[in-house]
């Protein structure tokens, strides 16, 4: 339909650039230039090798989206961008382009929220978002479990992760494995091939006693400890390491919490849909369990193609054309990055 | 600054360009007007705030545009200082240039932060400028008595720019880095320019502007690499 709102959405909170154009939930365009290859042999993401990459890559991105796209500046409505949470100092390269961008094609632009932008990507893919509906974002950044009761209003954090991040977990399994940065998809590859059942690693914050305190928190920290002393006692023993199969067990202990806590959210509030988002969500176990699992209790689960569920200009595009489409009034120009945005703010609004 | 070719030719011509400079604690942004008589400030916003360069810089250019009564798309071109800075403030200046100059198809030009200091110093004898660089250390470069750039720009501990001025017989020193480094300098200060001059910016790159000349990407001065250590080997956890 002509008349939703065209929206730009431009994404570097971590070391994507990334800038997508969407047509209310219509997606036009996704152009993505990462700087993950120079991350690799630090292990991890350099914030600030991410923002030098973010500064060269913006330009050629936005010029790569609007060509996809069919569409020029002067055609937006308005301009989104991740405002926080994320690196403060590639978080501020976005917004100040957006804000470039704003003032010379004389746009409104909007600081959204980087985690309600996951959430809000699911729409480009299955349409609008039923609500209420519980969300599990899992990613190298966050782990979180989130009510979405509003999505261009708030949403209610119901957990987080106290220590690592999912994907963080599995960069440093990977590592441990001999296998390469980022570690998720080579986990996932290896596990295919070993049993998930071969070596029982702990599920954090599962106990009991846990569960009064953490019901919807998440820790991988004791998961990553257990799986390196597993490793480590073999190669002391001077025996092989079944990667396949620690890959596997390790994989399945991730998902089993995940889903597990999702679903008991789903359950306990009465919510019928499970959105997942972030780099994990592409992880093909975690998928094919909450399929599985949410069918036994009638809960739909909406999970977005991979490439949608990690960083993107799109999802922040999907955003702000929520948003626009909702009246939501727009930032001011004096919108600052933010990288500790709490999860209660979805954008940035210009009004006090 | 004398004319360029096409200037020249043509005998007289206006270009309205955007000034911005986010190397430094002062956050810049200023409409000028290059004419074959010169460049002209029209307004200029300059903030002083090392923490805030994101929230300052878009507002000051949306302000300076609505004093002079000017849309973004009179705009001719966009000059932007490059650095030497602190990385996070500078890339601000940057990539709102870039980005600026990518939405109203104009051409940006880069110019050296230290030269908006050194050269508008100039006065016949040879000058230091020199920005804090934080670390205990500055980025400095030297100017002759032209205000032509002889040595520079550099980062390093005022001392080691203190020993090359007293070799290239600097008579003085400007920039914050030297008010916060005079003792170690051993120069006599001068009051200004403490920060880079938007006119000099444009007078830096009045040539090129007159001239046509294609846009260049805005390419930051770093001078330093970015912190980071390649991943060692792993800690055991077994005792
Ligand atoms: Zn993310």
């Amino acid at each position: 339909m002509a008349d939703e709102p065209l929206v730009l959405g431009i994404e570097t909170s971590c070391d994507e650039t990334g800038v997508g154009v969407v047509r209310g939930h219509t997606l036009l365009a996704d152009a993505l230039a990462s700087s993950v290859e120079e991350h690799a042999r630090f292990g991890g993401v350099v914030p600030e090798v991410a923002s030098r990459a973010h500064l060269e890559a913006i330009v050629p991105t936005m010029n790569r989206a609007l060509t996809e796209a069919g569409v020029t500046l002067a055609d937006v409505d308005a301009i989104a961008v991740t405002s926080g949470p994320g690196l403060a100092g590639a978080l501020l390269v976005g917004v100040a382009a957006a804000k470039g961008y704003a003032v010379a094609a004389d746009k409104p632009v909007y600081g959204v929220n980087h985690l309600a932008a996951h959430v809000a990507v699911d729409t480009l893919e299955h349409g609008p978002l039923p609500e209420p509906a519980i969300a599990l974002l899992v990613s190298g950044g966050h782990s979180s479990l989130l009510l979405v009761d509003d999505l261009a209003q708030g949403v209610t954090p119901l957990g987080a992760t106290i220590d690592d991040a999912a994907g963080e977990a599995f960069d440093k399994v990977a590592r441990l494995l001999g296998l390469p940065f980022p570690g998720g998809p080579y986990i996932d590859r290896e596990a295919h091939a070993g049993d998930p059942a071969a070596i029982a690693f702990p599920r954090g914050l599962t106990a009991a006693k846990d569960l009064a305190a953490h019901r919807y928190d998440f820790s991988f920290s004791g998961l990553k400890t257990a799986v390196a002393r597993w490793v480590e006692r073999r190669q002391r023993a001077g025996e092989p390491i079944p990667v396949a199969d620690v890959a596997a067990s390790f994989q399945e202990a991730v998902c089993d919490v995940l889903i597990g806590k999702a679903l008991d959210a789903c359950r306990s509030s009465g919510v019928q849909t499970l959105v997942i988002g972030g780099g994990v969500a592409a992880n093909s176990r975690l998928r094919a369990m909450a399929e599985q699992r949410a069918a036994k209790y009638d809960i739909r689960v909406r999970t977005p193609r991979p490439k949608l569920c990690t960083d993107n200009g799109a999802m922040v595009a999907a955003l702000g054309s929520h948003l626009v489409a909702a009246g939501v009034a727009p930032s001011r120009l004096d919108l600052p990055a933010d990288s500790a945005m709490p999860l209660t703010t979805v954008s940035v609004t210009g009004e006090e | 600054m004398g004319p360029g070719p096409v200037a020249g030719r043509l005998g007289w011509f206006t270009v309205l360009v955007l000034v911005v400079d986010s190397s430094t604690p002062a956050v810049i942004a200023a409409l000028v007007q290059v004419t074959a008589a010169g460049v002209e400030v029209r307004a200029q916003r300059c903030a002083v705030d090392a923490r805030a360069h994101g929230e300052l810089l878009a507002p000051q250019v949306d302000a300076v545009l609505a004093e002079v009564g000017v849309r973004p798309s009179a705009l001719g071109a966009i000059v932007a200082g490059l650095g030497p800075g602190p990385f996070t403030g500078l890339r601000v200046g940057l990539v709102t240039a870039a980005t600026m100059g990518q939405a109203l198809g104009v051409p940006t030009y880069g110019v050296c932060s230290l030269d908006a200091v050194g050269f508008p110093a100039a006065a016949g004898e040879p000058v230091l400028a020199a920005i804090d660089a934080r670390r205990r250390e500055i980025y400095w470069a030297v100017y002759d008595g032209a205000g032509q750039r002889i040595v520079g720009p550099e980062v390093s501990a005022p001392s080691v720019a203190a020993a090359r001025a007293r070799d290239l017989a600097v008579v003085a020193a400007v920039g914050d880095g030297a008010h916060r480094y005079a003792a170690t300098l051993e120069l006599p200060v001068g009051d200004e320019p403490r920060y880079p001059m938007p006119v000099a910016l444009a007078q830096l790159a009045a040539e090129r502007i007159a001239a046509g000349a294609p846009g260049e990407p805005l390419t930051p001065l770093y001078l330093r690499r970015p912190d980071a250590v390649v991943a060692a080997g792993r800690k055991s956890v077994l005792p």
